[in-house]
């Protein structure tokens, strides 16, 4: 029996600017822990925009959402950002570090937030996780000064820092060269393997998403497949 | 909240360029605030030393340009009465009983002392140049005690007023305009024609020209002689009081008692007092309106780093970080700019007013001083502190609360 992991009930969603447009059309959705999902579509399908509301970034939506047993419509911002910090990891297009901080900051970062572990426990977690992606060595290195694809691998390491279950990627392999995508593609696929973390990546990439356990398809703010 | 700071840490070294003008602009403010507000309170306090040092709490005299009734009011009190341009009477100003009416005004526990005196206009004859003066008759005891001249005097001193018959002790300003040097003779003479030799046995200098350059104090019994009176003759009661601030009831209940015009020191100086609160109006509009601009500055520049700084504030709500977390490192951020461009303010302020204070200033005819007087009340850098930092405080706050209401998916869709 697989477990459901998040779980979508009649997702509606309407944009009023400029033209009142119905974006999402009743999505119905169930994600098992340990899956490797990739939500692929055509430019304005919504895909981004389920994404966003799977994320619970994106809370001006109707119907319910549940992830990890916990039902999250309709609650309050300061919860739903707690609720990130420790169950959900992201890992976006451009990578978005912040520029100041060196890799081994921007990956203790959440973990801070959490105050789970003490500063030290942290520090240790954030080299286990940035040494398992293979940059240790760049860990006091400002985030600004590392490559892209670099870039690309701290942000994983971010997202996992605290063990969230579930990891939600947008393009997160759009700004990559092949190779960079392919080492990026291979820890998604080790992390559900060996790790049993979920993870919902939006994408264009065809060959990415057709290595996937699953691929959803939407067209119209719709599921077809 | 220890998170957010290191974070507002973080960037505040990030950007040191941009930290060091947005503190500078605090520290601006608040150093002239400091610097304006010692010397305009240290001006202050100088002036009104002097001028208390030389007036008393409460004057009491004879009042005799007090409107009366006319004489047909007395006669004809229910007529139409038209009495035009009526004159004083030809009064005496003599307080009647002023000895012992000192006397129950010294066993008041309120009164510090009180001295009984007259005054007289007077011309001090320098060969034939004849110079304007008063001359004082006064127990000159008592009146040390009231205006502490054994401490003001430069030559001689106040007991020979009491062993010569015919000493004077002379301002400074007057003895140098006569040329007199001590045990030289002065020939003086009053309104009334009478003409006496006078022997100077002390000089005074209370560091007001108005006094230095016209006063001089003699006993009440040769002023009397002068003035060819009696020797219960006293025209005026000068007071202190204990508590300053009590004159203005006390000189109410001295006049109800005693019958006689009762002056408190905040009527006889109103002119000096309204130009003190006018001073201090212009040093704290002056300093606030620095420390708005200040204030100005630091919005500006915090607007600008959190519009630089959108991606990031999007990625940190993104892990999990709530509004409060956000808006709390941009308000330290302020806060530390505040804080430490205060301090360094109130340093600057300091090391300015120092100088200000070793700084050579002739005060001239009209006051002896060699350098500008300066406050060092801790009172002020208490103020600056508090009002730097609630003006950081609000500038930062404004930014701050937007910057916590950023919506992440604005940002992390717009690229």
């Amino acid at each position: 029996m697989k477990d459901i992991i998040l779980k979508t009930q009649q997702v509606n969603k309407y944009f009023y600017e400029p033209q009142p447009f119905h974006v999402l059309k009743s999505i119905d959705l169930e994600v098992y822990r340990g899956e490797f999902l990739s939500l692929v579509g055509k430019s304005g399908c919504g895909k981004s925009t389920l994404m966003y509301v799977l994320s619970t970034m994106d809370t001006d939506f109707q119907g319910q959402l549940e992830i990890n047993g916990d039902q999250l419509a309709g609650k309050k911002q300061n919860y739903l950002a707690k609720f990130r910090n420790e169950h959900i990891g992201f890992v976006f297009q451009f990578h978005f570090l912040l520029p100041e901080f060196t890799a081994l900051q921007n990956v203790m970062l959440p973990a801070l937030k959490l105050g789970k572990y003490s500063k030290k426990e942290v520090e240790k977690r954030a080299y286990e996780k940035l040494d398992m992606l293979g940059i240790k060595e760049h860990a006091g290195k400002l985030s600004s000064k590392l490559s892209g694809g670099q870039q690309q691998r701290v942000a994983i390491a971010r997202a996992l820092i605290n063990d969230p279950v579930l990891i939600m990627g947008d393009e997160p392999t759009g700004n990559l060269d092949s190779q960079n995508s392919d080492n990026v593609f291979s820890i998604f696929k080790s992390l559900t393997r060996d790790f049993g973390q979920t993870i919902i990546a939006v994408t264009h990439d065809e060959e990415f998403a057709s290595n996937t356990d699953r691929i959803i398809e939407m067209s119209d703010g719709e599921i077809i497949n | 909240m220890n998170l957010s700071l290191s974070i507002a840490k973080t960037h505040l070294l990030a950007k040191p360029k941009q930290t060091i003008v947005a503190m500078l602009g605090v520290t601006f403010g608040i150093g002239m605030f400091i610097t304006m507000v010692s010397l305009m309170t240290g001006l202050n306090d100088f002036t009104e030393e002097l001028t208390m040092s030389s007036t008393p709490d409460i004057r009491i005299y004879k009042d005799i340009t007090q409107e009366r009734p006319s004489i047909l009011e007395e006669v004809n009190p229910d007529g139409i009465n038209l009495v035009h341009h009526q004159k004083p009477k030809n009064e005496s100003q003599k307080i009647r009983n002023a000895f012992q009416i000192a006397e129950l005004l010294k066993a008041d526990p309120e009164v510090l002392g009180a001295a009984p005196q007259l005054s007289s206009r007077v011309f001090y004859n320098y060969g034939p140049v004849q110079l304007n003066g008063v001359i004082a008759g006064v127990d000159i005891l008592e009146e040390d005690k009231l205006f502490d001249i054994q401490s003001h005097m430069k030559e001689g001193n106040l007991q020979s007023l009491m062993v010569s018959t015919n000493g004077l002790i002379m301002g400074s300003g007057l003895a140098r305009k006569l040329n007199a040097k001590l045990n030289d003779r002065v020939v003086v003479t009053t309104p009334g024609g009478f003409t006496i030799t006078l022997n100077v046995v002390g000089i005074f200098q209370m560091g007001l020209g108005e006094i230095d350059n016209i006063k001089s104090y003699a006993s009440i019994q040769t002023v009397q002689k002068i003035l060819e009176k009696d020797p219960s003759y006293v025209t005026e009661i000068s007071i202190k009081l204990i508590d300053l601030d009590q004159a203005k009831e006390k000189a109410k209940s001295i006049e109800a008692t005693f019958g006689y015009k009762a002056e408190d020191w905040e009527t006889a100086n109103s002119t000096f007092l309204t130009g003190a609160i006018i001073r201090n109006i212009m040093t704290y509009s002056v300093a606030i309106t620095l420390l708005i601009v200040a204030g100005f500055g630091i919005y500006n520049i915090l607007n600008m780093t959190i519009f630089s700084k959108m991606k990031d504030i999007a990625i940190l709500k993104a892990t999990g970080f709530a509004a409060k977390d956000v808006r709390d490192i941009f308000i330290a951020q302020s806060l530390v700019i505040g804080i430490v461009g205060s301090l360094l303010g109130l340093i600057v302020g300091f090391v300015l007013a120092y100088m200000i204070s070793l700084a050579p200033f002739d005060g001239g005819d009209f006051v002896s001083m060699d350098t500008m007087p300066v406050s060092f009340s801790p009172v002020f850098y208490i103020i600056g502190l508090v009002f730097g930092i609630a003006t950081t405080g609000i500038a930062g706050y404004l930014p701050s609360r937007k910057a916590g209401k950023v919506d992440p998916i604005e940002i992390l869709r717009g690229i």
